[in-house]
């Protein structure tokens, strides 16, 4: 790749996004633009897929919605996304979880991975963080701090809402 | 009114401020030189001839090195006019002048020439988009181009009847793209959609319309 097209595309990055990778449940604060408002819609479910690098990477989220799956399709850098929350670890094996697709109920779930957590939460600088794409000002590189940080926590407490969650619903399935 | 030079560095995409993602083709552009300017009169046409993309010297001729030399330009490895243009300038072009991209602004209509990437001897479904024939039953029609016209009269296959041959390697132009983005510090324009031609080859911009 041309040096230019590198560096457009290394601009685009955006930092303080959590560590989330396939299984993973995640909630996505989406902006959507309804005529002249905007408001912000949230996508929650469990991650089928990373898909793409860079500037161009996409992820795409599998949930149930009245009975009739959704995957929705995001790219992660897109200045839309007001705020992306890890609600739950999936302990998976796979890249891409395709085979969830032919599944329905219990079947179609994802085990919760209750390993090595803590210290992803914490989200560790992506490949953002090149010194390209830092910008001089230190204030920014204090702001991005705080806002990882606020992140990091919020996705604990979700996750604690989350296994309440899960709890119900597989009562209601049983 | 405005045209430039410049390379075809790939694709890529960018998002805009209201978060929607346009696909987009990088050309560095320029700075170009004038290198000469045709007029009516004199010339028969009117035109602006630029010059772009670096070269050592030594693999210039000296009638090559001579006109960059006039224009003031370092060694340019290709030349194009622009026919009836005027780059923008109130008074008219002049040899000498500097073209870049900052001639150009976003939103702003253009199209790009280039030379199209060389598909080789194709034939006609690849080439002109021809329907396949029935695959089974014993037919060996498969690939085949199909009738290419009447029997005794006219006796003969009309010249242009679309048949196999060379595919792609001719300049095509796009007419109708937009600019994305001008990146006036490292001479980059962006726009939106594709343009004609492999990496690194070396496109015409001008403004469409």
């Amino acid at each position: 790749m041309s040096s230019a097209i590198d560096s457009i595309e290394r601009r685009q990055l955006r930092q303080g996004l959590p560590r989330f990778g396939p299984g993973d449940r995640v909630r996505v604060h989406f902006q959507v633009v309804e005529g002249s408002r905007r408001r912000t819609q949230v996508f929650e479910g469990i991650v089928l897929r990373r898909q793409g690098s860079g500037a161009r990477e996409t992820f795409t989220v599998r949930k149930q919605s009245f009975g009739v799956s959704v995957e929705r399709t995001f790219p992660l850098h897109s200045p839309k996304i007001e705020k992306l929350e890890v609600a739950a670890r999936g302990d998976v094996r796979r890249a891409k979880l395709y085979y969830l697709r032919g599944r329905t109920g219990k079947a179609a779930r994802v085990a919760e991975r209750r390993w090595g957590i803590d210290e992803e939460l914490v989200s560790a600088p992506t490949a953002a963080a090149e010194p390209e794409a830092v910008d001089a000002e230190g204030a920014t590189q204090e702001e991005i701090e705080t806002a990882e940080a606020q992140e990091a926590t919020e996705g604990e407490e979700a996750t604690e809402g989350e296994e309440a969650a899960t709890g119900d619903s597989g009562e209601g399935s049983a | 009114m405005a045209a430039i030079l410049g390379k075809k560095l790939g694709m890529t995409q960018v998002f805009r401020e209201d978060g929607s993602v346009v696909p987009v083709t990088v050309i560095e552009a320029g700075p170009c030189k004038v290198t000469a300017v045709r007029d009516g009169e004199r010339d028969g046409y009117a035109a602006v001839q630029l010059a772009c993309g670096e070269i050592k010297e030594g693999k210039l001729t000296r009638a090559e090195a001579g006109h960059l030399k006039k224009a003031g330009a370092p060694p340019m490895r290709h030349l194009v006019e622009f026919r009836d243009e005027d780059l923008g300038a109130e008074e008219g072009p002049k040899v000498g002048d500097d073209v870049t991209v900052s001639s150009f602004e976003a939103g702003q209509k253009v199209k790009v020439s280039g030379v199209s990437i060389g598909k080789g001897f194709q034939g006609g479904i690849k080439r002109h988009n021809f329907s396949q024939g029935p695959v089974s039953h014993g037919s060996h029609n498969v690939r085949a181009p199909g009738s290419i016209g009447a029997s005794a009269s006219p006796a003969r296959v009309f010249k242009g009847t679309r048949m196999p041959g060379q595919m792609g390697a001719k300049r095509v132009t796009q007419r109708g793209l937009e600019v994305a983005d001008v990146d006036a510090e490292r001479n980059l324009l962006l726009i939106k959609g594709s343009v004609p031609g492999s990496r690194n080859a070396v496109v015409e911009v001008r403004t469409d319309g």
